[in-house]
Order: C-alpha cells, then sequence, then structure tokens
C-alpha cells in the first residue's frame, strides 16, 4: 500500500521539481561554506602570516579576524536562507505533491 | 612552542571536557576551599530540574516519550537545547584558556566546531527527520538487514562510551577544582544524578536540562563579558591594543601560531569536528524529538546562531581575561605574573569571573559549569540506552516483537548500567591521560557513524555487506590510527615514538569506510542486494517529502 502510494508521489512531475530545485539549492550553499571553510584552513596552514596582518594601516583589526568573524556572520545567514526558502517555497511543494496523491486514492 | 604541546592543545580544544584531564591540569590539582556560593547555586539548580524531571516523568509513558519527548519539542527549544549538548563545560572553560594563553589559534579552533552546522543543515537535517524515529541506526537499516542496525549501534556505543569518560574524569576534576569537593564524590554526584534525569524523566527531562543549562550558560557567559568588556569602553581597538601591549605573545596574538601549521593535521582536524559533529549519536538523536522537516530546520538554525554567538562571547571573554586576569597577581601562585595560575590553565573563565563581579559571579559560573556537564552526560546516557535497548534489545534480540513497556524497562536499566559504568570508568581512569578519548569518539563518529549514515540517505547502491564493511572498517581504522598515534603509543602506553605521524585520524579513516563501503556494496551481486537496491525507490521519496515519517504524539 505504502510503495503504491510512493509510487504515486514520484512519478508527480512536480517531485522531480522539488527534488532538483531544493537538491541544488542544499548542494551550492553546502558548496559555498565547504570551499570557504577548507580554504580559510589551507591559508592557516600555509601563509598565517596574511592573517595576521592589520586590515588597514593602524588599525587594530587583524585580517584574520575580522575574515573569520564575516564567517560567522555569513553562514549562519545561509542556515537563515536555507531554512527559509525550504520551510516556506519547498514545503508547500511538498504539500501539493503529498494533497495531490492522496486524491488519487480517492 | 613544543609540538608536544601543540598536539595537546589541539585535542584539548576537540575536548569536551577532556580539558579539565589535558595535560595543562596535569600534575598537581589541589582541591579548593569549598565555594559555598557555587554550591548554593547549583543546589538551586538541582532542585529546579528535579521539579521538572518529576513533571516530565507523569509525560513518559511511551517509548516514544521516553527517547523523544513524543517528537513534541519545538524548533526553538530543540535549538536551545542542541546548543546546550553541544557547547559543554570545555566550551566555555577550554576555549577562554586557550584564548587566553594562544589568541586568534582559539577562534580558529572555534570556527571549526562551528562550521560544520551549515552542512548538517543543508545535507542531513531534513533527511534525518524525515526517515529516523528513536535513533540514528533507523536510517542505517531502513532497507537493510538487521545485522547493520548491529554496527551502527555498537558504534553508537562506542562513541558514547568513550566520550562519557572524557566527560566523567574531566567532571570529577572540574569540580574538586571549583567546588572543593572530593574526586570520588563528584564522580557520585554526576553519575547519579544523570541518573535520575534519565530513567525518570528520559527525553523530557533531559531536554529541559539542556534548555536551561544553555539558557544560563549564555546568560552567564555574556553578562562576564559585559562586565569585563565595558572597563574598555566596549572597544575592540582599546582592548587589542592593551592586549598586545602585554601579552607574551605582543602584536602575534591575532596571527595563527603553529597549531595548524601542518597542512595534513589541519584537514583532518577540520574533517574530524566538521564531520565528527554530523556522527555524534547524542547530537543525531535531537533531530528526531521535533515533529517535522520544517521544525528539524529551525532546530540547525537556532541552535547555530547560539553556538556561534557564544563562541564569540568566548574569544573577547578570552582577551578581556588577558588584561583582568593576566595583569593581576592575585590570580597566580605566589602572586608572580609570570608563574601559574592558581588551580591551573582551565580556570581563566572563572578567574575572570571573579575579577569582575566577585565571589557571587564565580559562584553562579561554577554552578554552571557543574550544570553543562549534568547536561552532556545525560544526553550521552539517553543515546546510548537508545542503542541497546532500542536497536539491539527491541530491533535485533527480539526482532520488533517486544512491547512498548518492555522496551523502556530496559532502556531504563540500560541507563543505570551506563551510570554505574560511567562512575567506574570515571574512577578507574582518575590518573590517567584520558586526553586521546575525545579525539576517538570524534574519529569513530566521523569514520564509522557519518560515513555509513551518509551512504544510506544519498547512494542508492549502499548494500548490507558494504554498509558493515564500512562502518565496521571505519571504527577499527579510527581506533588503530589512535592507538598508533602519539597520544596513546607514546604518551599512555610510552613507547619512544610513534607507528603513525599524525594525531587526528579522520583524514585517512573516513576514505577507508567510504572505500570498503563502496567497493563491497559494488561487488554484491547477491538478490539480497539487489532488493536493497530496488527498496532505495520508497526510501528516497520518503526522505524528500516526509511521507510516512513518524509525527508528532502530542
Amino acid at each position: 500500500m505504502s510503495s503504491v502510494i510512493y509510487e504515486r508521489l514520484r512519478r508527480n512531475p512536480k517531485f522531480d521539481e522539488l527534488v532538483q530545485k531544493r537538491g541544488s539549492f542544499a548542494r551550492t550553499l553546502a558548496a559555498i561554506v565547504l570551499i570557504i571553510f577548507y580554504g580559510f584552513f589551507m591559508l592557516v596552514a600555509f601563509n598565517p602570516k596574511v592573517l595576521g596582518q592589520p586590515i588597514a594601516e593602524g588599525s587594530m583589526w587583524a585580517i584574520g579576524y575580522t575574515v573569520e568573524m564575516g564567517m560567522f556572520v555569513f553562514f549562519w545567514i545561509l542556515t537563515f536562507i536555507y531554512v527559509r526558502r525550504a520551510n516556506g517555497e519547498f514545503d508547500d511543494l511538498t504539500a501539493e505533491i503529498i494533497k495531490e496523491a492522496q486524491k488519487e486514492t480517492k | 612552542m613544543s609540538k608536544r604541546f601543540t598536539t595537546a592543545l589541539a585535542l584539548l580544544a576537540f575536548a569536551g571536557l577532556a580539558t579539565a584531564a589535558g595535560p595543562a591540569l596535569q600534575g598537581d590539582i589541589q582541591t579548593q576551599p569549598t565555594n559555598w556560593h557555587a554550591i548554593i547555586m547549583f543546589l538551586i539548580f538541582v532542585t529546579m530540574t528535579m521539579g521538572i524531571t518529576y513533571w516530565a516523568a507523569g509525560r513518559t509513558k511511551t517509548s516514544s516519550d521516553f527517547y523523544t519527548a513524543g517528537g513534541g519539542i519545538t524548533g526553538f527549544q530543540n535549538g536551545l537545547a542542541i546548543a546546550g549538548d553541544y557547547m559543554s563545560a570545555a566550551t566555555l572553560l577550554g576555549l577562554t584558556a586557550m584564548t587566553f594563553s594562544r589568541g586568534y589559534d582559539a577562534y580558529i579552533y572555534m570556527m571549526a566546531f562551528f562550521a560544520g552546522w551549515p552542512i548538517i543543515l543543508f545535507l542531513m537535517a531534513e533527511r534525518l527527520r524525515n526517515l529516523g524515529r528513536f535513533t540514528f541506526s533507523d536510517i542505517t537499516s531502513y532497507r537493510l538487514d538487521p545485522s547493520v542496525r548491529t554496527m551502527a549501534a555498537l558504534s553508537s556505543l562506542v562513541v558514547v562510551v568513550f566520550y562519557l569518560i572524557a566527560q566523567m574524569v574531566g567532571a570529577g576534576q572540574l569540580i574538586k577544582l571549583l567546588f572543593g569537593l572530593e574526586y570520588n564524590y563528584a564522580i557520585f554526584a554526576v553519575g547519579i544524578l544523570m541518573m535520575v534525569y534519565v530513567t525518570i524523566g528520559g527525553m523530557v527531562a533531559t531536554t529541559w536540562v539542556q534548555i536551561i543549562k544553555a539558557c544560563l550558560l549564555l546568560f552567564g557567559g555574556t553578562l562576564v563579558l559585559i562586565l569585563g568588556f565595558s572597563q574598555f569602553g566596549f572597544s575592540l581597538t582599546t582592548l587589542l591594543e592593551k592586549v598586545t601591549a602585554v601579552h607574551k605573545l605582543g602584536a602575534d596574538i591575532m596571527t595563527p601560531g603553529s597549531l595548524l601549521s601542518d597542512p595534513v593535521t589541519a584537514l583532518s582536524l577540520g574533517l574530524g569536528l566538521m564531520f565528527g559533529t554530523a556522527g555524534l549519536p547524542h547530537i543525531l538523536m535531537r533531530f528526531f524529538t521535533v515533529g517535522n522537516a520544517k521544525e528539524a530546520r529551525k532546530s540547525v538554525l537556532y541552535a547555530s546562531g547560539f553556538v556561534g554567538f557564544f563562541f564569540n562571547v568566548i574569544f573577547l571573554m578570552g582577551l578581556v581575561a588577558v588584561l583582568l586576569v593576566g595583569q593581576n597577581p592575585e590570580y597566580f601562585e605566589g602572586g608572580d605574573i609570570k608563574g601559574a595560575l592558581i588551580g591551573g590553565g582551565n580556570m581563566v573563565a572563572m578567574h575572570l569571573a571573579h575579577a569582575v563581579g566577585g565571589n557571587m559571579l564565580l559562584g553562579f559560573l561554577a554552578a554552571v559549569a557543574f550544570a553543562t556537564i549534568l547536561a552532556v552526560v545525560s544526553g550521552l546516557a539517553l543515546a546510548g540506552a537508545s542503542a541497546i535497548a532500542h536497536d539491539i534489545y527491541a530491533r535485533v534480540i527480539r526482532k520488533g516483537e517486544c512491547t512498548d513497556k518492555e522496551e523502556i524497562k530496559v532502556s531504563r536499566m540500560a541507563t543505570i548500567a551506563l551510570g554505574i559504568l560511567a562512575i567506574i570508568l570515571g574512577i578507574a581512569f582518575e590518573k590517567q591521560n584520558i586526553a586521546f578519548m575525545v579525539g576517538l569518539a570524534f574519529g569513530v563518529a566521523a569514520a564509522a557513524n557519518f560515513p555509513v549514515l551518509i551512504l544510506s540517505m544519498y547512494w542508492k547502491g549502499l548494500t548490507t555487506r558494504g554498509a558493515l564493511w564500512g562502518g565496521y572498517g571505519g571504527v577499527i581504522s579510527a581506533v588503530l590510527f589512535v592507538v598508533f598515534s602519539k597520544s596513546v603509543w607514546v604518551d599512555v602506553l610510552h613507547n619512544a615514538a610513534p607507528l603513525f605521524p599524525y594525531t587526528q585520524p579522520a583524514l585517512f579513516a573516513m576514505p577507508i569506510a567510504f572505500l570498503c563501503a563502496y567497493v563491497f556494496s559494488v561487488t554484491d551481486s547477491s538478490a539480497r542486494a539487489t532488493k536493497e537496491r530496488d527498496a532505495f525507490e520508497d526510501q528516497y521519496v520518503r526522505a524528500q517529502t516526509g511521507f510516512g515519517a513518524s509525527g508528532a504524539s502530542h
């Protein structure tokens, strides 16, 4: 029984749309985080001196500290963006797909 | 700085509470004079949480209530609880101490602890919630043979037990320091309180202990920072000018030091922290306490917000401490500010609390540290109990044919057994160098739990044979890499040179697990394997839509 309804959910073209849209969105965001994170770690490993330089002549703010604080904020904003879109647009689409599949049963 | 110190610090930061047991605190930890402020405030915390446990007991009737609070926790509450589960006393004490002595290096660690969360959200949170019920083994064994469940439960237990030992030993030593309580009393207090919370109140009580503790920790840390930072007009520039002028690292305090100078270690540590977090059973379990994928996503949003905020607070606390603690002879042995801190390196945060808020604030922060230990230990015990009672007993031994009542009874017995084990091991390991244990726990989580879990969610081709090889391959290689590394082979077993040159196993053990899982899956041509691959379709639809996912019972 459940297999039948899963089959029906899957056949819905909106299912492919959901999977494609949400999947590529999530993968893109994950790639951004991973690239920045490991890029930053490689900088720490290979060229730490750069990170200790001030952001401007005479400033007490080091590049590393400033960039990293920016990463904290940026990564969190990315989670916010994902949650907003997934809980809105994507979940609406999901609800539609489920509704349509259940309607067919009746 | 010697490499040995670097390694030790690496493990420390890793370390949850193991910090307290790391080399920085080895040698003499003297019992401090009894701290009555702290004890009274801690007793208030215990009374409050006991009240909650009593209330929770009335709401813990089914196994779903016991393991997941009936799925009735909201995203915001769960976000706080995750933050409470994730930020151990070492986050507060270890990382402030690390900032105090090493400056910017500590901030790099904080980023490594933080960056796993967005990844968990993007790649895992939703599927975890849609596929799982009580434990993450529910997901790995969703379409595979029960032997995969046994494997996942065993590797969960390995992670839980190592983590638990580290927490217990750290707890005993910390409490001795902070409260002036005997080590063994402290161990018994933690073990017994944890058993009470978990056996009586299950996940409902554990969640609320974690929520309260997270609030106290956020409040306490922020208050100390505000009081301290106000002395510098809340100006980072002023603060940094003064810190650079007095710190032994001088201007280099904001430059990465020797901590991650070796690229292999840096990468391995980054991988281990990021994916270890995504494989910790007590963290994964929290995703089943919310009603649906929407709330699961919100949980991560709030949790990462709190965790990220707190790391930044801690880093600034460490810098403020350089001036307010580091320049005050009152906090040093014999009044010599070039000497050792009273109570050891990990006392920086506590001394700072005293410096800005007197004995009251010191007592408050010490009580928060104790509460923190309890919350983390309770979460671990519950995760261990669910692996024993739900996975091994109810699903594998009884093949799902056991009543809810029986399962809860076994869970409670398992919790008590884990509590007793934790007490015994806590006492047995008092004098041991247990810094490697949390490294081991994260290593196993990253190399055994994570690969099989992520493959089971994303890869159609995974079969039982591949999952077993991948999982056991990951556990065994992670354990062996750690045993042959300097932290066990030399520091514990006293051999002359390590057989494996790096202390972080993740970069090596993770590929082994993935490779084993892949090779033994694609070469599996049994009829069972074909059936398992076919079953992926339904699982995939459910993972994507949440249709058929276990809902909230409240």
